[in-house]
């Protein structure tokens, strides 16, 4: 018998399960009594939750930027897809995606921020002029209390990611049979796509909508960067009582991330009723019989929108390029005055260890995730598994249960067993997000690639394993480097898990450049922006190359 | 021992229900055409006999080539070569690494090259070792296809519609050349098509399933 390769998928999903796991444990078993942790009352922990004078404000905050954050990404997304369909600005748009997705959270925040600030670029380039500004206005657009700039900067930056699953969904059901049929049935075009296409996507984009809802409930870093500060959301709030060198503040820290855990699962079910809500008026809305010509007037909205979020976040990147290579740059002047090396110079050097170490993570946890991936897809094939519909939900849970509700967890439990925290645990925390993301990108192409080259393989008399290494792979290389692109960005733009994981001690690009927030130093921040950015999309840009220079002569794998 | 291809009462069924019954002997040499309506079978025999049955199927009986009972064998050791009707080149290889891959192990590098070379310029590819797969026309890539599988040195040879993806006069030019080979090799082949006209074409026996 030939070894089995079952025990891959499942060591894939203990990677990440058992993180997520043992840090609900962590979370729960404290606040139950089970685990002690020295001078925390659980009783005490939870009255102090519930005295924090914050936690209304900064439970509400969590549920509208969540449910706003969502609502816009995918009304944008509806919007582009049912109004562009076919259309040369959904390429253009398709085109920005793998830049705009890779780009750190951190990273873009920080640009949206550099926007819209009182002395930001939009600001600036109608003062003073149009505004009247001769200095930047005293309010308060970024860091506002209601929690919009946060809600929008979550928006622009979601709606790619939900953009990219719907585009996916797209090329899985025959969507232009549907409107062909449709539109000969005398639907508008728009009215087509979203009476017999959208619900077909929809199907198969709800989890990573929910992904998005629970993601911008509890997100940290965007919320240092663009939330409000008195008082912050509920996550940005944790970390803080999970951070405080008193230690029985955890306790206090563990209590509100069962809070967020329990906000996140309330606002999961009032969104699964809304769905239902939506499916009914939908159902009677494709059934009425209507035609549906008025919609196609927003197409000129669709486009106005689509190109304004890609603007936004692109925009946002340009600025921090700006800020790291700006002199003196006063108010309003739209461009500094002298463009110098000296940001460079001055924070460069102190750049090396931090890219050292971002790299390192990345590119361990991304060749980790993606044996583990390529493992479970040929133990898939060699043993006729068929991933059910439970095992993908599992693989959407590590990006379902938030950050904020089980790292807290995690680092308890490993401060309780006196383990310490380092580069390893980081690595592992990392994988956690990492493969979800890998699997994705890479089994749908895995997938569809033609059998029969491995049966030829086989019957020349190839083992199974020849076959992987010498047929599959080679010919998967693009696909592979891309989903290894994927991996690298989504390591490079951890912050918390790095945070809390490496207890603090381990430096990346990123957990510097979030630390810079309350600094307000705009160069450094430049400087660690761009530095950020480039780490995320260098990978892609290998994996956009690599397979040209290798493919060069074989037309039959070179990408377009 | 007898040579040639036995299938010994082989019966295959998908999920309990039966699919294809088969009992038949291909001498050396000769060609079993297999005919019969889309979804009768065709391709799962031709699986069953590579060894690459999906899933929920179940085979009764037994494939005896040349006296070796490979019925339980891996695909690798069956030494059953097989064409589709596309060529299924590796397109991450060149023509002569494809047809190295074919090539049985053995030899050293410069004989091993020397063989591929010889195997080029009798099918008239000559200086064809370094194309690219995809810049040859239809005609090349069955013919290199063909290559690759002889220099496996297989002892039986399967035809999934290994010609309908041809135009038609190429169709009798390659299907002279397959045919030729296997004789001269005195290999069993064994034919499906939806075909009569190929069915015909090939000569030998014609089994209708389905």
């Amino acid at each position: 018998m030939r070894p089995s390769l079952t025990w891959v998928p499942r060591l894939t999903l203990a990677a990440l399960l058992l993180p997520v796991g043992a840090g609900l444990w962590g979370v729960i078993a404290p606040l139950l009594g089970l685990v002690h942790i020295a001078g925390a009352d659980p009783d005490q922990a939870i009255a102090d939750l519930l005295a924090w004078p914050g936690l209304t404000d900064a439970s509400a905050l969590s549920i509208t930027s969540g449910f706003g954050a969502t609502l816009m990404a995918l009304a944008l997304v509806v919007l582009i897809l049912s109004q562009l369909h076919g259309t040369r600005g959904l390429a253009v748009l398709r085109r920005l995606l793998s830049p705009l997705l890779s780009m750190p959270h951190a990273a873009a925040a920080f640009g949206l921020a550099f926007l819209i600030a009182p002395s930001g670029w939009i600001a600036r380039l109608f003062s003073p002029w149009a505004t009247g500004w001769a200095q930047p206005p005293d309010l308060l657009i970024l860091n506002d209390p209601w929690g919009i700039a946060l809600t929008l900067g979550l928006a622009v930056k979601e709606a790619p990611f939900l953009l990219l699953m719907s585009l996916a969904a797209l090329g899985q059901i025959r969507a232009g049979q549907s409107l062909l049929i449709a539109r000969a049935l005398g639907h508008s075009l728009s009215g087509a796509w979203l009476k017999t296409v959208f619900p077909a996507v929809y199907r198969q984009i709800r989890l990573p909508v929910y992904v998005v809802l629970a993601y911008s409930m509890t997100v940290v870093d965007v919320a240092m960067i663009l939330g409000p500060t008195l008082p912050t959301t509920l996550s940005v709030q944790i970390l803080r009582w999970m951070s405080d060198p008193d230690l029985s503040l955890r306790l206090l820290g563990a209590a509100g991330a069962l809070l967020q855990l329990a906000l996140v699962i309330g606002a999961l079910a009032v969104w699964w009723v809304g769905e239902h809500l939506i499916a009914a008026l939908g159902r009677r809305w494709i059934t009425s019989g209507a035609r549906s010509h008025g919609i196609g007037l927003l197409r000129p909205i669709a486009s106005g929108l689509g190109t304004a979020s890609a603007a936004v976040v692109l925009t946002g990147i340009a600025g921090l390029l700006v800020w790291s290579f700006a002199g003196q740059w006063s108010f309003p002047d739209a461009l500094p005055a002298p463009l110098t090396l000296r940001n460079w110079q001055r924070f460069g050097p102190a750049l090396g260890a931090p890219i050292q170490e971002t790299a390192i993570i990345a590119l361990t946890t991304t060749l980790i995730a993606l044996i583990l991936c390529i493992g479970s897809l040929e133990a898939e094939a060699r043993h006729n598994l068929r991933p059910t519909t439970r095992a993908m939900a599992l693989l959407y849970l590590p990006l379902l249960v938030p950050q904020i509700a089980f790292l807290p967890g995690l680092q308890v439990l490993l401060l309780n067993w006196g383990l310490t925290s380092g580069r390893w645990v980081v690595i592992l925390s990392h994988l956690v997000f990492v493969i979800p993301y890998v699997f994705l990108s890479l089994s749908d192409p895995w997938r569809a690639w033609d059998r029969r080259y491995g049966t030829v393989g086989r019957a020349l008399g190839a083992s199974p394993n020849r076959v992987l290494f010498r047929i599959r792979l080679p010919m998967l290389l693009t696909p592979i480097l891309t989903a290894a692109a994927v991996g690298c960005a989504v390591s490079v733009g951890q912050y918390l898990p790095t945070l809390l994981a490496g207890g603090g001690r381990i430096a990346t690009l990123t957990t510097e450049a979030v630390a810079l927030t309350s600094g307000g130093n705009r160069r450094a921040i430049g400087v660690y922006g761009i530095a950020q950015t480039c780490a995320a999309l260098i990978p892609f840009a290998i994996a956009l190359t690599l397979p040209r220079i290798l493919f060069r002569n074989r037309r039959a794998l070179r990408p377009e | 021992m007898t040579t040639g291809l036995t299938l010994n009462s082989l019966a295959i069924s998908r999920h309990g229900a039966p699919l294809v019954q088969i009992d038949t002997h291909v001498p050396a040499g000769e060609v079993l055409s297999i005919m019969g309506p889309s979804g009768a079978g065709k391709s799962t025999l031709l699986a069953a006999l590579t060894g690459t049955l999906a899933d929920g199927f179940t085979t009764t009986g037994r494939v005896i080539l040349n006296g070796r009972d490979i019925t339980d064998l891996p695909t690798e050791q069956r030494r059953v070569g097989i064409l589709f009707q596309d060529d299924l080149l590796f397109p991450h290889l060149s023509v002569g690494e494809n047809l190295s891959f074919g090539l049985r192990a053995g030899g050293t590098r410069q004989q091993r090259k020397a063989r591929i070379f010889e195997a080029l310029n009798d099918i008239g590819l000559a200086g064809f070792y370094d194309r690219d797969p995809a810049t040859l026309s239809g005609g090349q890539k069955a013919r290199v296809a063909l290559m690759r599988m002889l220099l496996s040195e297989p002892e039986a040879l399967l035809l999934d519609e290994a010609f309908s993806g041809l135009d038609p006069e190429l169709r009798e030019q390659i299907r002279a050349l397959v045919f030729t080979r296997a004789r001269t090799r005195n290999l069993p082949v064994v034919m499906v098509t939806h075909d009569p006209a190929e069915a015909e074409a090939a000569g030998g026996p014609i089994l209708k399933i389905g």
